[in-house]
């Protein structure tokens, strides 16, 4: 009796773990379709005034009351991929270093120094692009881009105008050292993972250790290559606070990189708070969709690589 | 003769330009900590800790701000931790290969990099919106659903870790798996399980953009959890915005003790988690 009691109880409280955690589980999944719910929800009345021109539409006019997201949505790619542009080839470059030539005991430092970037807070970014990146910008990077490529056909319209220190350059370039961590530790992982056979036998062959870098172990990690790179492109899309310091939230779209801008985190940052009146909120609140789409789609992208890399080692190994 | 040349000269070029890109990392960390400890420092003094943050054009400190993001955080942790290691804990023990673990894992992965700002969104909806203003609580749920994947992720890694020869051992003896986990596992797991929370508080004790539309900010002290709270972040983007150099010190020195503590935590974590990888832990 005594027993039959006892294993009741464990077996009661059994079920209680075993549901608790299934339920807790099940709130990651719950918690994606509430904010996805939540922000087409919120979005609602905007989409449904404004329809496709939502999208499309480059005025942003709150007196007026008409929303178009183009302008933040241009802010947001195009940042994006100034940032990747310089944050991959550094990427690149310091996973070559640490998987390649670092010595074995400065590999540990190394790689601590540059994964520390990581956890500097955003709002820190921000604070600093602002203070120090933009002036040393405004006074020495900016007019040297105006002076010698913006006479260039074609891509100097991307460096014409005054320089303002602040604007979309000076944020591409926040978000790139941001990202680059991201990137970098995916890469050196990636890099550490190819079969040691492959190399020695490019080097059997004559290979260069760059040969075997570029020609070997790079082909051989495009996957994952692939998918750190998106990776850090889903962080640099959705970053708020670092761009709100430094894009200069101006709702028009400039050819010119140096002029100042805004992003959909931006102007939801900054307007969000103030905002008065259903439309306004709401056309708030569908930029949050439009983010919330665009950085799932990236980081899903990039994850489902990854996750078919992982799934690869384990059948090769 | 020649290719081969060119191809050393290439090999020489590139190594050059990787180990040019390593310092340029280097440089920018050194940068960063540079210009926060110099101005960060300089401006930092004992009324800090123990006056409120100023108006324009006087003197003040930062202690509601301190107060209210050590308040938050800790609530959001005591939100996030306990449902992360739950949810982590179905994904490495009950539900290990189910298919309903693969798409939780795979959502969880999404959420770890998502854009925090639309946490705040979710969260001013969900909560400002039905209170009918801004409050403590309202930003500290934001934290917590930040700090949530961080915690799943780094308790199902490290459960994992636990050989399985250990819980064999536990269900011979006749214990239920629930015995097991919060016996056997959990504590062989202690250390990895301590290193997700203190990863989890490095992660939002520096968010802002979660608390922008939730917390929001106050500029006296303020210990009611249903009112707007003070904290950190929004100090510090509140004063370095403004034109007042008062306040710009102030942010600085925010930054500062900002920086500081996440750091030290990261670093703290980096240190446990090498401490347990010596026991058959591969990689981080």
């Amino acid at each position: 009796m005594v027993l039959s009691a006892r294993l009741r109880r464990e077996a009661r409280a059994e079920s209680v773990f075993r549901v608790a955690t299934l339920t807790s589980a099940l709130l990651v999944l719950a918690l994606l379709a509430g904010v996805l719910l939540t922000l087409i929800h919120g979005s609602w009345p905007a989409l449904k005034t404004f329809k496709w021109s939502f999208v499309t539409g480059e005025r942003w006019n709150p007196v007026a009351d008409i929303y178009g997201a183009l302008t933040p949505l241009y802010g947001t790619v195009a940042t994006s991929i100034i940032a990747l542009l310089i944050a991959v080839p550094i990427s690149f470059g310091i996973a070559v270093f640490l998987t390649e030539i670092c010595p074995r005991w400065l590999r540990g430092p190394i790689s601590t120094g540059i994964e520390l970037l990581a956890s500097v807070p955003s709002i820190v970014y921000g604070i600093w692009g602002l203070f120090v990146l933009a002036p040393i910008l405004q006074h020495s990077v900016q007019p040297w881009l105006i002076v010698h490529l913006g006479p260039l056909p074609v891509v100097g319209r991307l460096f014409q105008g005054p320089p303002y220190g602040i604007g979309l350059l000076t944020a591409g370039l926040v978000l790139a050292i941001m990202i680059l961590p991201f990137i970098t530790s995916v890469m050196r992982e990636v890099f550490r993972m190819a079969p040691l056979s492959l190399k020695e036998a490019a080097y059997g062959l004559g290979a260069t250790q760059w040969n075997v870098v570029w020609d070997v172990v790079l082909p051989w990690s495009r996957t994952g290559v692939i998918g750190g790179i998106m990776l850090g492109l889903g962080r640099a899309l959705g970053e708020t606070m670092a761009v709100t310091f430094v894009i200069g939230n101006a709702h028009r779209i400039s050819a010119s990189l140096l002029a100042p801008s805004t992003t959909i985190s931006a102007a939801v940052a900054n307007e969000f708070a103030e905002a008065v009146g259903d439309l306004y909120t709401s056309a708030l609140f569908a930029l949050g969709l439009l983010l919330f789409v665009l950085t799932f789609a990236v980081i899903a992208g990039a994850r489902l690589l990854m996750m078919r890399l992982e799934r690869g080692t384990v059948q090769r190994a | 003769m020649s290719t081969l040349r060119r191809r050393r000269i290439v090999n020489v070029i590139a190594f050059s330009m990787s180990m040019v890109a390593t310092a340029i990392g280097l440089a920018l960390l050194c940068a960063i900590l540079w210009t926060l400890l110099s101005r960060g420092f300089g401006a930092l003094s004992f009324s800090v800790f123990t006056q409120m943050t100023p108006g324009p054009g006087s003197a003040g400190g930062l202690l509601n701000a301190i107060y209210g993001s050590l308040v938050m955080t800790a609530l959001g942790i005591l939100i996030g931790a306990p449902i992360g290691l739950l949810a982590g804990t179905y994904l490495a023990e009950y539900g290990r290969n189910s298919p309903l673990s693969t798409v939780v894992r795979f959502i969880n992965d999404v959420q770890l990099s998502a854009p925090s700002i639309i946490v705040g969104l979710f969260v001013y909806m969900l909560m400002v919106m039905r209170m009918g203003h801004f409050s403590a609580i309202a930003g500290a749920v934001a934290l917590g659903i930040i700090a949530m994947p961080v915690m799943v992720r780094t308790t199902e890694d490290m459960l994992n870790l636990v050989p399985k020869s250990m819980r064999d051992g536990s269900a011979a003896l006749g214990a239920q798996p629930w015995y097991t986990i919060t016996r056997i596992v959990y504590p062989a797991a202690k250390n990895g399980l301590v290193t997700g929370v203190l990863l989890a508080v490095a992660r939002i004790s520096g968010e802002t953009a979660p608390l922008l539309f939730t917390a929001l900010n106050n500029q006296f002290w303020n210990s009611n959890l249903n009112k707007p709270m003070a904290n950190l972040p929004m100090v510090i983007f509140q004063f370095a915005m403004s034109p007042y150099g008062d306040w710009q010190r102030l942010a600085w020195v925010g930054a500062l003790l900002i920086t500081l503590f996440v750091l030290f935590l990261s670093i703290i974590a980096r240190s446990i988690s090498s401490l347990f990888g010596q026991h058959g832990n591969p990689g981080e």
